[in-house]
């Protein structure tokens, strides 16, 4: 047990610092602090506010980190950082620090993928991972269908959104019925109270000649804003629940119906969800349901670490220095558009 | 005490090392100034590992750390800020930042670092070179104060006066420490932004639509 590598992970991409603390597979710690709340009123993540609020929370989310895994900095055995992809600005905080922290302790610094991570951070949950696994990802940043070989060294992309990420119609959607920023647990919310087979939404690339797994949500969230403004204009009432559970369903029905497919076709029985729409609780459902039919194992992790945070990046860490992957240097840099076959760098 | 004095409010960034005293001052035993443009995040861990390597020292001899807190472009800037806090608390050190201006030229002057979007950052000095007025940013056709300028010649035309050329210097970080250096107050270290964050809040909610 105590053989295992101690490693800490930085998480700067978007909005969140997280610090999170793992040995081996098990999760020592998730130290998370967000700037959210000061995006709100923009609607969307400010990346000058967010960049701001990582410099003046590292540190100390550093400490809290540390204080819960109940270890010193001087014990860790290995750093990992996100280095791509994510907003540049934000993600130079962590890379800096993260450096900083590896040439401190004399420690090696393991440069990482943000898309990899989401997929690593389910072994801190389910334990190691079945390769090869299909991964979907999907969040406010990211939509991603991913075909993973090897976790540490090779991960394939399958598709990926040709518009919105997925998040983001979600939140644009929340805007559009009065619905707090960020919008995904607010539209699950008001969800619950509706009917999702109330109105026949757009399911987007799902023809015959679309691309199998590639997602575009554009079409879907200007469909859902169309819809609105006509009742509005009708000076007819807005059925929120209605809208939102009907939204979901389109979400959750394209995401599912092509996750499965990609398993299908690489033959493949094992699919792992990650990102913060993984938290979706009608995602969540359709997808065990159509992945029981087929014959797959789902994993998704718990809402908490299905969003960003430091233990995904510490975990993908661990997983590199088991895999013996050469650190990376510290010239190290940020790659806004790091692409996702390069798992480290 | 010896220091590690780290900067990146401008296109230079300088990791140095000094040997100082309340008394005596600072003796710069090693300094590299690196040309680096956006790249402050790339070469400043090597810079400073260079800087070590040439003062035949290692990380675990530092005693303190100084900053320069900027002005300065905010992604480089924090990249400094951050290295210098997260190196301080991993080996337990005092950190200390300073106005990265303060560190630029001496005596009577007014300084002048380039703050893009056409403006400029400046700090006026007293002949003791104390600071007596800014940091600020203005755009230097406003700028109504007086020279002697120094720091980035660029602006000399627009200033409408000669500007001599200066740029930080790890003996400027120490100068404009030693007050703190001598008594560390354990301050967190908060950038001279002196610009709020561009974000305009979206005007229509049906925006999407469009
Ligand atoms: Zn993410």
């Amino acid at each position: 047990m105590t053989d295992e590598p101690l490693v800490i992970g930085f998480e700067t991409s978007c909005d969140e610092t997280g610090v999170g603390i793992v040995r081996g597979h098990t999760l020592l710690a998730d130290a998370l602090a967000t700037s959210m709340e000061e995006h709100e009123r923009f609607g969307g993540v400010v990346p000058e506010i967010a960049s701001r609020a990582h410099l003046e929370a590292m540190v100390p989310t550093v400490h809290r980190a540390l204080a819960e895994a109940g270890v010193r900095a001087a014990d860790v055995d290995a750093v990992a950082v996100t280095s791509g992809p994510g907003l540049t600005g934000a993600l130079l905080v962590g890379v800096a620090a993260a450096k900083a922290y590896a040439l401190a302790l004399g420690k090696p610094l393991y440069g990482v993928n943000h898309l990899a991570a989401h997929v690593a951070v389910d072994e801190l949950q389910h334990g190691p991972l079945a390769e090869p696994s299909i991964a979907m990802l999907v969040s406010g940043g990211h939509s991603s269908l991913l075909l993973v070989p090897d976790l540490a060294q090779e991960v394939q992309s399958l598709g990926r959104t040709i518009d919105d990420a997925a998040g983001e119609a979600f939140d644009k959607v929340a805007r559009v019925l009065g619905l707090p920023f960020p919008g995904g647990p607010p539209i699950d919310r008001a969800a619950r109270e509706g009917d999702r087979h109330a109105i026949a939404f757009p399911r987007g690339l799902t023809g015959p000649r679309d691309p199998a797994y590639d997602f575009s949500f554009s079409g879907l969230k200007t469909a859902v804003a169309r819809w609105i403004e006509a009742r509005e204009r009708a000076g007819e009432p807005v059925p929120v629940a209605d809208v939102a559970a009907s939204f979901q369903e389109a979400v959750a029905d394209v995401l599912t119906a092509k996750a499965v497919r990609a398993c299908r076709d690489h033959g493949v029985d094992h699919l792992v969800l990650g990102g913060g729409v993984a938290a979706n609780s009608r995602l969540r459902a359709l997808a065990e349901e159509r992945c029981a039919a087929a014959g797959i194992v789902l994993r998704v992790p718990s809402p908490k670490l299905c969003t960003d945070n430091g233990a995904m990046v510490a975990a993908l860490g661990s997983r590199l220095v088991a895999a013996g992957v050469a650190p990376s240097a510290l010239d190290l840099g940020a790659d806004s558009s790091l692409p996702i076959d390069v798992v480290s760098r | 005490m010896l220091v590690l004095a780290l900067d990146t409010a401008t296109p230079t960034l300088v990791a140095g090392l000094a040997r100082w005293t309340p008394d005596g001052g600072a003796d710069v035993l090693a300094e590299r100034a690196v040309p680096s443009g956006t790249k402050h995040a790339e070469l400043l861990t090597p810079a400073i590992e260079g800087a070590l390597a040439d003062a035949g020292l290692a990380l675990g001899d530092v005693e303190a750390v100084v900053t320069g807190l900027g002005p300065g472009p905010f992604t480089g800037l924090r990249v400094g800020v951050v290295t210098a806090a997260a190196l301080a608390d991993a080996r337990g050190l005092p950190v200390v930042g300073v106005c990265s201006l303060d560190a630029i030229g001496s005596g009577a002057r007014t300084v002048v670092t380039d703050a893009r979007r056409k403006e400029v950052y400046w700090a006026a000095y007293d002949d003791a070179g104390r600071r007596v007025d800014g940091p600020g940013v203005i755009r230097p056709e406003e700028f109504g104060g007086a020279g002697p300028f120094a720091g980035d010649p660029a602006f000399a035309e627009r200033l409408g006066s000669p500007v001599t050329p200066a740029e930080v210097t790890t003996a400027g970080l120490l100068r404009a420490a030693a007050e703190q250096l001598a008594e560390p107050v354990g301050a967190p270290l908060v950038p001279l932004y002196l610009r709020r964050p561009d974000a305009v809040p979206p005007t229509s909610i049906k925006a999407v639509t469009r």
